[in-house]
C-alpha cells in the first residue's frame, strides 16, 4: 500500500489481451466513409435515444457504442472462449435421454456471452437487441471465430433472429426476438438425409391441424447445427402432393424438450467438434407458420443462407487470423541453424502471404458486410414509410452489390483460411502435426468451411452470374476511380491490365454460347474477378489508413493475384472449348 | 426496505502482466509501463456485492474508490457491470497515504454515506498484498468482520452466513449487519460486463471529469441523474486532517531490494523414479509447486 499509495501516474485501464483492442484493422474498418450512410439509415434521427437509456445519440456516439461492446467481446474471446478451446476440442458435446449437453466450455462460452447482453445484437431495440448495424455483428464473429471457430455457429446462429424479424408476423416477433436476446439459442432446421446441396428435395412434413390451428411438423433432419436449441426454424413440406421447392414453407418450433424433438445422434466430425451436428426426429412438433406458405425455400431460406454465408465469411476470416498468429508466434519463436526461423526466406514469405491472404478476405468481408448492412438498413426502413425514386435505386444497387460479393466472399475467405491452416502447421514442422499446438485444431476447423452453407463450387455457381452480367466488372471499374495514395499508382496500372485479362477472358468463355463450357470456366473466371477485387481493396484501406497497416499485404496480394490472373487467362485462352470431353467421366 | 450495500476497491498497476521495464531502477514500481486495471479480488468482491443485490429487493450496490480523477473509470467499470453508482474520493491530502490513512479515509467516508448494511471489498489490491485495509476499516467503524470470504451463502433476517477459505480447508461462519466482509480470489470471478449497461453509463463522469472533457453532453447530465458520479475531496468528509495522507502514514520504507532471478546452480539427476520422487519431494518442500 505504502508503495503504492492510489495517486500514482497510472495509464487508462486497458486490457492486455483483447481481440478487439488489441486488432487495429477491426477499430479500422469502422472508420470507413460507409458508415456514416449505414448509421444514418440504422438509427433514423437517433429517434430511440428518448426511449431507451442505452441507444446512441448522433454518429460518434454510435460508433462509440459499437466500439464499447465490441471491446467486450473482445475480452470475453480473449479470456473466455479461446483458453476453452482446446478443452471443448477434445471434450465435445454428447447426447444424453435425447438431449445434448455442450462441454463444460462451450457453456461457459456461450453463458458468458449471453450474460453479457451480446446475443441479438443487430435486433431492434423494441425486442431487446441493440439496433447494431451488421459490422459490429459481423466483427463479433470473426473474433469468436479466431478463439474457436467451432462454438463461432452456436453464437452465429442467431442469424435465425434476423430470419424471424424479416418476414415472421408481429405476433411471432414479440415471442420469439426477446427470447433470442435473453440468450436462448437457435437452430435452422434445412438438411435431411437426402436433401443436401438439393433442398427442393425436402421431405419433413408439415400438417394444419384445423381443430388446434396449428402446424405439426413430423420427420428426420440431418446434419443440423445446435439442433438442440430452443428456438427451432424448419424448411418442411407443407403442400401434399409436391415434389419441389414450391411445396415448401418454413416454420418456427418453440423446442420445450419433450418428446416431439428428439436428438437420435451427433455426428462424430473432424473439426469444429464444440459444435453439435445432429440427427433429429420430429414427432407431431407444434409449430408456426412464418410468413406466407411456399415460400419457404424460394424467399426465406435464400435470404438465411446469405446471412449464413456472410456469418462463415466471418469465421473463415476468424480461422485465418488464428492460423496466422499461431505460425507467426511460432516462427519467431523457434530457432535452428542458430537463428529465428523467421529470418529464413522460405519461411517469412509463407508468414507474409499467409498475413496477405488474412487482410485481403478480411477487406472483402466488410465490403460486403458494408452492402449488406445498407440494403437490409433500406428493408427495414421500407416497412415504415414508402422509399422515394432515389432511395429504391439505392436500395437495388447495394442489394446487387450484396448478391454479388456474398458467394465471392464465401468462397474466397473460406478456400485462403484452409491455406493458412495449411501453411501454419507447414511453419511448425513437425511440431505441428502434433497434437500440443493449436494449429492442428485450427487445420481441422477449417476444413468444414469450404463445405457448408454451399460448397464452393455452388459459391461458384452463385457468382458466375455476376461475371456474365458485368456487376464484378461495373465494381472494378468504380474502385478504378477512387483516389490512391501516389505510390500505389504503378499498382494501380498492373490492375488496370489484369483487368482487361479479365474482360478478355469473359468475352471468350461467353461467345461460345455454350453452358457447360461456361460451367467448365466459371471458377477460374470468378477468381479472377476477386483477385482483381481484393487487391483494389487493399489498396484502398492502405490509402486510407494512417498506420500503416496495409501497404505490405497490398504489395504481396498484388504480386500474388496477378500471376494467378495470368495464369487463369492462359489457361482459358489456350483451351478449346471440346478439350472439355477429356475430362469427362462416367 | 433500503439494503444499502458498499464495495471498497482500488485501481492498481497490473503487476501480473509483468515486462522487463515494470520496475524502475532504483526499485519502484514503474507505474507508467503498467496499465491500470480494477484490482482483482476487488472484482470477486463486486460479485458478491451484485449477487445479493438480486435476493435482496431493493438492494443497491455503490462503489467506493479513493484515487486521483481516473479512478473514476472503477466506478463505471462497475457500473457496467450492475452496480447503482460509486463515490470517488480524491484530493491532493490523501496522497501518500499508507493502509492506515487509506482506511481512516475510507471510513470516514463511510459514516457519511448513512446507512450501510454490508461493506464487501477484495482481500488484498496486487499492488501491495498487505490485505490490511479491509480490516482496518472494519475497525475504525466498529464493525464485525468475515475475512477470506469465497461465498456469501446466505443473508436474511440481519445476519449473514459466509463461507471462509482458509489454509487448510474451508469455515462457514455466521455474524450479524453490519458487518465488513473481505472476498478471497478463490470467489467466483465477477460477471462480464453488460453491452446494455455499458452503453447506458458510458456517459457517467465525475464533476472533474465532465470540466476537463469539455463535453458536448451538457443537458445529458441534468436530464440523466444516474450519470453523475459523486466527488468527494477531504472537505465533504468528516476527517481530522493529521490522519490523512502522508502525515497519518507512519510507514516508512527502509529499504528497497530488487531481486533479480539467475540459474544459479544446474543439477543432474538420473531418470529412475526414485530420483524423481526426490525431485518432487524437493519442489514441494521449498515451495515451487504445490
Amino acid at each position: 500500500m505504502l508503495l503504492n499509495s492510489p495517486f500514482g501516474g497510472l495509464r487508462e485501464l486497458t486490457n492486455i489481451m483483447n481481440y478487439f483492442s488489441n486488432n487495429p484493422a477491426l477499430k479500422f474498418q469502422l472508420s470507413h466513409p460507409l458508415m456514416q450512410k449505414i448509421v444514418t439509415l440504422k438509427e433514423q434521427n437517433f429517434a430511440d435515444k428518448d426511449k431507451y437509456d442505452y441507444a446512441s445519440r448522433d454518429f460518434e456516439d454510435a460508433i462509440d457504442n459499437y466500439e464499447k461492446v465490441l471491446e467486450i467481446i473482445g475480452e470475453i474471446c480473449a479470456e473466455v472462449i479461446a483458453p476453452n478451446a482446446e478443452s471443448v476440442d477434445h471434450d465435445g458435446p454428447l447426447v444424453l435421454n435425447n438431449r445434448v449437453q455442450y462441454a463444460r466450455g462451450t457453456q461457459e462460452n456461450h453463458d458468458a456471452l449471453a450474460q453479457a447482453g451480446l446475443y441479438g445484437m443487430a435486433l431492434p431495440r423494441q425486442y431487446g437487441g441493440l439496433n447494431f448495424s451488421m459490422i459490429p455483428y459481423v466483427m463479433g464473429g470473426e473474433m469468436v471465430s479466431r478463439a474457436d471457430a467451432g462454438f463461432a455457429n452456436i453464437w452465429g446462429l442467431q442469424d435465425c433472429a434476423e430470419t424471424i424479424a424479416e418476414f415472421a408476423d408481429e405476433e411471432i416477433k414479440a415471442e420469439f426476438l426477446p427470447r433470442v436476446c435473453e440468450g436462448q439459442t437457435c437452430s435452422m432446421d434445412l438438411t435431411e438425409p437426402d436433401a443436401g446441396s438439393d433442398l427442393q428435395a425436402v421431405q419433413l412434413k408439415a400438417t394444419y391441424s384445423e381443430k388446434d390451428g396449428i402446424w405439426y411438423l413430423n420427420g428426420v433432419k440431418r446434419f443440423i447445427t445446435n439442433g438442440d436449441a430452443q428456438i427451432k426454424l424448419v424448411l418442411a413440406r407443407s403442400e401434399e402432393g409436391t415434389n419441389d421447392g414450391r411445396g415448401l414453407s418454413y416454420f418456427i418450433a418453440d423446442n420445450k424438450h419433450d418428446d416431439t424433438v428428439k436428438v437420435r445422434r451427433i455426428e462424430n466430425k473432424l473439426g469444429i467438434k464444440g459444435s453439435p451436428t445432429c440427427e433429429l426426429v420430429f414427432t407431431n412438433t407444434p409449430a408456426k407458420l412464418v410468413g406466407v406458405r411456399r415460400m419457404g425455400l424460394i424467399k426465406y431460406v435464400m435470404s438465411l443462407m446469405n446471412g449464413a454465408r456472410l456469418g462463415v465469411g466471418a469465421q473463415s476470416v476468424g480461422v485465418s487470423q488464428a492460423a496466422y498468429d499461431e505460425a507467426i508466434a511460432y516462427a519467431r519463436d523457434r530457432r535452428q541453424f542458430g537463428k529465428a526461423i523467421i529470418e529464413f526466406p522460405a519461411v517469412y514469405e509463407m508468414v507474409s502471404m499467409m498475413k496477405a491472404k488474412l487482410d485481403a478476405t478480411r477487406a472483402l468481408l466488410y465490403e460486403t458486410t458494408r452492402f449488406v448492412d445498407v440494403y437490409k438498413a433500406y428493408e427495414s426502413l421500407e416497412a415504415t414509410r414508402k422509399l422515394t425514386p432515389e432511395e429504391k435505386a439505392d436500395y437495388k444497387e447495394f442489394q446487387r452489390l450484396a448478391d454479388a460479393f456474398t458467394p465471392m466472399l464465401k468462397m474466397f475467405s473460406s478456400e485462403f483460411a484452409n491455406q493458412n491452416a495449411y501453411d501454419s502447421i507447414q511453419v511448425h514442422g513437425g511440431s505441428g502435426f502434433m497434437k500440443d499446438y493449436a494449429c492442428e485444431r485450427i487445420y481441422r476447423d477449417a476444413r468444414i468451411l469450404t463445405i457448408y452453407e454451399g460448397t464452393s463450387q455452388l459459391q461458384v455457381v452463385a457468382a458466375i452470374r455476376h461475371v456474365t452480367t458485368g456487376s464484378y466488372l461495373k465494381q472494378i471499374r468504380h474502385y478504378e476511380t477512387q483516389p490512391i495514395n501516389p505510390e500505389f499508382d504503378s499498382l494501380r496500372k498492373r490492375l488496370m491490365s489484369m483487368t482487361t485479362l479479365y474482360e478478355n477472358s469473359v468475352t471468350r468463355v461467353t461467345e461460345t454460347k455454350n453452358q457447360e463450357y461456361l460451367d467448365f470456366q466459371a471458377r477460374r473466371l470468378v477468381e479472377m474477378a476477386g483477385h482483381i477485387i481484393m487487391s483494389y481493396l487493399l489498396i484502398l484501406d492502405a490509402t486510407r489508413d494512417k498506420e500503416d497497416l496495409f501497404r505490405k499485404s497490398a504489395e504481396i496480394y498484388l504480386k500474388f493475384a496477378e500471376v494467378e490472373v495470368r495464369k487463369h487467362a492462359t489457361y482459358i485462352k489456350t483451351f478449346e472449348v471440346e478439350s472439355v470431353d477429356v475430362y469427362k467421366v462416367q | 426496505m433500503s439494503f444499502n450495500i458498499v464495495v471498497l476497491a482500488k485501481q492498481v498497476p497490473d503487476t501480473r502482466n509483468v515486462g522487463k521495464d515494470a520496475m524502475k531502477a532504483d526499485g519502484t514500481v514503474n507505474r507508467a509501463a503498467l496499465p491500470a486495471i480494477y484490482n482483482p479480488e476487488d472484482l470477486n468482491a463486486l460479485e458478491q456485492a451484485l449477487r445479493l443485490k438480486s435476493k435482496i429487493e431493493g438492494a443497491t450496490v455503490y462503489v467506493l474508490t479513493m484515487g486521483p480523477a481516473r479512478a473514476a473509470e472503477i466506478i463505471r467499470e462497475s457500473m457496467y457491470r450492475g452496480a447503482d453508482g460509486g463515490y470517488l474520493l480524491s484530493g491532493r491530502e490523501f496522497a501518500g497515504s499508507d493502509t492506515l490513512a487509506t482506511s481512516y479515509a475510507l471510513a470516514c467516508a463511510i459514516r457519511k454515506m448513512g446507512k450501510v448494511d454490508i461493506i464487501i471489498c477484495g482481500r488484498q489490491a496486487i499492488d501491495g498484498d498487505t490485505a490490511q485495509v479491509g480490516p482496518q476499516v472494519a475497525e475504525k467503524l466498529g464493525l464485525p468482520q468475515i475475512t477470506y470470504a469465497e461465498e456469501i451463502i446466505d443473508c436474511s433476517d440481519n445476519k449473514i452466513i459466509v463461507k471462509r477459505r482458509l489454509e487448510r480447508g474451508v469455515e462457514v461462519v455466521k455474524g450479524s449487519l453490519p458487518m465488513v466482509v473481505t472476498v478471497n480470489g478463490s470467489a467466483a470471478p465477477c460477471r462480464p460486463r453488460h453491452a446494455k449497461l455499458t452503453l447506458k453509463y458510458k456517459h457517467a463522469a465525475t464533476p472533474t471529469e465532465k470540466q476537463e472533457s469539455g463535453s458536448d453532453y451538457t443537458d445529458l447530465y441534468s436530464s440523466h441523474p444516474y450519470l453523475n458520479i459523486t466527488e468527494w475531496g477531504v472537505n465533504d468528509i468528516e476527517h481530522d486532517i493529521q490522519w490523512l495522507g502522508l502525515s497519518g502514514s507512519p510507514t516508512k520504507v527502509k529499504q528497497i531490494e530488487s531481486v533479480v532471478f539467475t540459474a544459479k546452480e544446474s543439477k543432474r539427476m538420473n531418470a529412475s523414479d526414485v530420483e524423481i520422487e526426490n525431485l518432487m519431494k524437493e519442489l514441494i518442500a521449498n515451495h515451487t509447486i504445490g
